[in-house]
C-alpha cells in the first residue's frame, strides 16, 4: 500500500463515516442508549445525595457520558447494514474492510465526542473548572476512539438483528459503569470489583478527567495515557481482524 | 479477442451444500454475457464471488487483468455492481445515495455532481432527487441502484437479476439502458431468470444447474445443441410417402401433423438439401419448408432437467 492508496481510502473512510451520521444518529434505539441513558443515570446519581465533591462528581459523569455516547452508533450499524442489506453494495465498491470499519469508528467517536462537550459545557457553566483543559479534550477524543472500539467489536457476532446487539451491549456496558471509579472510587471498591476496574479502559479514562480538574488521580496520568492508547491500539486491531472474518457471514 | 473475466477452478461450499463446484468460463469484451440456472444454482454466488463480496473456497477470479484475491480494491475500481437485493440506503435521499457512491469510487466532488445529475435525468428520477429512497418504488429504487452502479462509468457490469419484479416499463428502460451501453463497448455480466431477456440481450449465455456449469454457448448454438429439438417441417403439392422420408440420410423420426410432415434430424443442413432433391425427383412442389427451432426455454429445460416439452 502506497501512501496515495492510504489517502484515498481514508477519504472513503469519511464519506462512509459521513453516510453513517446521516442514517444511523437519529435511529431511535442509538438516542435511548447515546443520550437518555445517560441523562437518565445522572439524574439518579445526583438524586442519591452521596457526599461527594464536585469536582469527582463531573469526571465520573464525563466518563459516563462519553462512554454511553461513544458506544451508543457503533454496535448497531453493521447489524443494520446487513439486516438493510446495503453491507452488500458496500464490499462490492473499492473500499478495503478497514475503511467500512474505521469509517464506523469515526462516526461513533464523533457522536460521543460532541455529546460529551455539550456536557462539558454544561458542566463549566455549572462552575466546573478543569486545570488541564487540553489533556482533557486530548483524553475525550482518545477515550471516544477507544469506546467506539469497543461497540464496533460487540457487533462481531454476524447477527443481522440490531435488537440483539444492543441487549448485548446494555448487558457488557452497566456493569463496566459502577466499577470503574465512576460512581464509587476505586479504592473503594471491593477486590473483584478493582480486578476488573484495572482492566476497564473506562476507569483510566475517568481518571485523566479526574486529574484535569483535581491535579490529582489514582495512577501517574502518563501511565492513564499509556494505557488508555494500548487498549485502543489493541481494540482496534481486533475489531478489525475480527470483523473481516464475519462480514462475509452477513450477506 | 481479450477476456474482461476469467474464471478458473471456481468453488464455493455452504456447509453439506456446494453452491458452486469447480466451474470455469471466461467473458470476453464488449459481450453481454447472460447466466442463468434455476433457483438455487449457485448464480448469486457466483456472481458475488466475482465481484470480491464473498471469497471463495477455491480457485481463481481475474477481472480486467487484476486477481481478485490479490488486489481486490483495484479491481473494484473498475466494475459497477447491481446486486440481487438491489438495495440503496433508504434513509439517504436518491442524490445522497449517488454522491455517496461518487466518493466511494473517489470521484471529485464536481465530477459526482455532474454525473449524478446526468444519471437522474436519463433515469427519469430527476424530479425525485431530494426524496428519501424508503419512499420510493421498486422500480424508482431499480433505476436508481443502476444509476449508483453506473456513477463511474465503469467498463464492466455485474447485475444480478436486475428486472425481477418490475412492471413491463421499467424493465424495457433498463434492458435498452444495458443494450445502448453496450453499444458503447460496455462489457455485460446479466444474471436472469427471464429466457426472452436472455435470448433477445446476450452475445453468450452461461447455464449453471446445482453449482454445476452445464452450457455455455451463444443462445442460437444452445437451441442447436438439442439434437431432437432439430425439426423440419414440410409441405407438399401431392403425396410425400412416409417410406421414402426415412430413408432420407440423418433422419432421425418422421410424423405427420395435418397437412405436414414434421422430420426429427441430427444433422439439418443434409436433411434439407436431401428434401429438396427428393421433392425435385418426385416432382412435389414445396409449399412450404420450416425449420422449427427450441425456444432457449426449451434448451434450459432440457440442459437442467426441468420438464420438457
Ligand atoms: N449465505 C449462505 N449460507 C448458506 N447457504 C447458502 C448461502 N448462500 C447461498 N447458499 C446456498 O447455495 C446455493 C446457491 O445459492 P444462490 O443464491 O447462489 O442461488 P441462485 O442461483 O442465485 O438462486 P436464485 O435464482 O433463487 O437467486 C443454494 O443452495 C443456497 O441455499
Ligand atoms: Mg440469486
Amino acid at each position: 500500500m502506497n501512501i496515495r492508496v492510504i489517502q484515498e481510502q481514508a477519504r472513503r473512510a469519511f464519506a462512509i463515516a459521513k453516510k453513517d451520521i446521516r442514517i444511523y444518529y437519529y435511529k431511535p434505539p442509538v438516542l435511548i442508549s447515546g443520550v437518555l441513558m445517560p441523562i437518565f443515570l445522572y439524574l439518579a446519581f445526583l438524586m442519591g445525595n452521596k457526599p461527594l465533591p464536585v469536582s469527582f462528581l463531573i469526571a465520573g459523569l464525563l466518563g459516563m457520558t462519553l462512554f454511553f455516547t461513544a458506544t451508543a452508533v457503533s454496535p448497531v450499524i453493521f447489524p443494520w447494514e446487513g439486516q438493510a442489506r446495503t453491507l452488500e453494495r458496500l464490499i462490492s465498491c473499492p473500499v478495503a474492510p478497514e475503511s467500512i470499519i474505521f469509517g464506523d469508528m469515526i462516526a461513533s467517536s464523533i457522536f460521543g465526542i460532541v455529546i460529551t462537550t455539550i456536557a462539558l459545557g454544561i458542566g463549566l457553566v455549572m462552575g466546573a473548572m478543569a486545570i488541564h483543559w487540553a489533556l482533557l479534550l486530548s483524553a475525550i477524543i482518545l477515550g471516544a476512539l477507544c469506546f467506539s472500539a469497543i461497540g464496533i467489536l460487540m457487533s462481531v457476532p454476524p447477527t443481522a438483528v440490531p435488537q440483539n446487539i444492543m441487549l448485548l451491549s446494555t448487558l457488557i456496558k452497566f456493569p463496566l459503569i459502577f466499577v470503574s471509579g465512576i460512581f464509587i472510587p476505586i479504592d473503594q471498591l471491593p477486590a473483584a470489583g478493582r480486578m476488573v476496574a484495572l482492566i476497564s479502559p473506562l476507569t483510566y479514562f475517568t481518571d485523566i478527567a479526574r486529574f484535569s480538574y483535581t491535579g490529582e488521580g489514582v495512577f501517574p496520568v502518563f501511565v492513564d495515557i499509556g494505557v488508555l492508547l494500548l487498549f485502543t491500539i489493541i481494540l482496534t486491531i481486533a475489531v478489525v481482524v475480527l470483523h473481516k472474518k464475519t462480514m462475509p457471514l452477513r450477506i | 479477442m481479450t477476456n474482461v473475466i476469467t474464471v478458473s477452478d471456481l468453488t464455493k461450499t455452504y456447509g453439506q451444500v456446494t453452491a458452486v463446484n469447480h466451474i470455469s468460463f471466461s467473458v470476453r469484451k464488449g459481450e453481454i454475457f447472460g447466466f442463468l440456472g434455476p433457483n438455487g444454482a449457485g448464480k448469486t454466488t457466483t456472481s458475488r464471488m466475482l465481484t470480491g463480496v464473498i471469497e471463495p473456497d477455491t480457485g481463481r477470479i481475474v477481472i480486467l487483468g487484476h486477481n481478485m484475491m490479490q488486489s481486490p480494491v483495484t479491481a473494484k475500481q473498475l466494475f459497477g455492481v447491481v446486486p440481487e437485493t438491489s438495495n440503496a440506503y433508504p434513509d439517504l435521499t436518491a442524490w445522497q445515495n449517488l454522491m455517496f457512491m461518487g466518493e466511494l469510487y473517489g470521484l471529485s466532488h464536481n465530477t459526482a455532481t455532474e454525473k449524478s445529475k446526468n444519471l437522474l435525468s436519463v433515469f427519469g428520477l430527476s424530479k425525485h432527487a431530494e426524496k428519501k429512497v424508503k419512499s420510493f418504488s421498486k422500480g424508482m429504487k431499480q433505476r436508481l441502484v443502476l444509476a449508483m452502479a453506473l456513477i463511474h462509468e465503469p467498463q464492466l457490469l455485474f447485475l444480478d437479476e436486475p428486472t425481477s419484479g418490475l412492471d413491463v416499463a421499467s424493465t424495457q428502460t433498463i434492458l435498452s439502458m444495458l443494450r445502448e451501453m453496450n453499444n458503447r463497448g460496455v462489457t455485460i455480466f446479466l444474471t436472469t431468470h427471464n429466457m426472452d431477456e436472455a435470448n433477445s440481450l446476450c452475445h453468450r449465455v452461461g447455464i449453471i444447474k446445482s453449482g454445476d456449469l452445464i452450457a455455455i454457448d451463444s443462445p442460437e448454438k444452445l437451441k442447436d445443441t438439442i439434437g431432437q429439438m432439430h425439426q423440419i417441417e414440410i409441405s407438399v403439392d401431392g403425396i410425400l410417402s412416409e417410406e421414402k422420408l426415412v430413408h432420407l440420410p440423418g433422419i432421425i423420426r418422421v410424423t405427420r401433423k395435418a397437412d405436414k410432415w414434421i422430420i426429427s434430424a441430427d444433422n439439418q443442413d443434409i436433411t434439407i438439401r436431401s428434401l429438396v432433391s427428393l421433392c425435385e425427383r418426385e416432382n412435389l412442389p414445396i409449399v412450404s419448408i420450416n425449420t422449427v427451432k427450441p425456444t432457449l426455454d426449451q434448451v434450459f429445460l432440457q440442459l437442467t432437467g426441468g420438464v420438457s416439452s
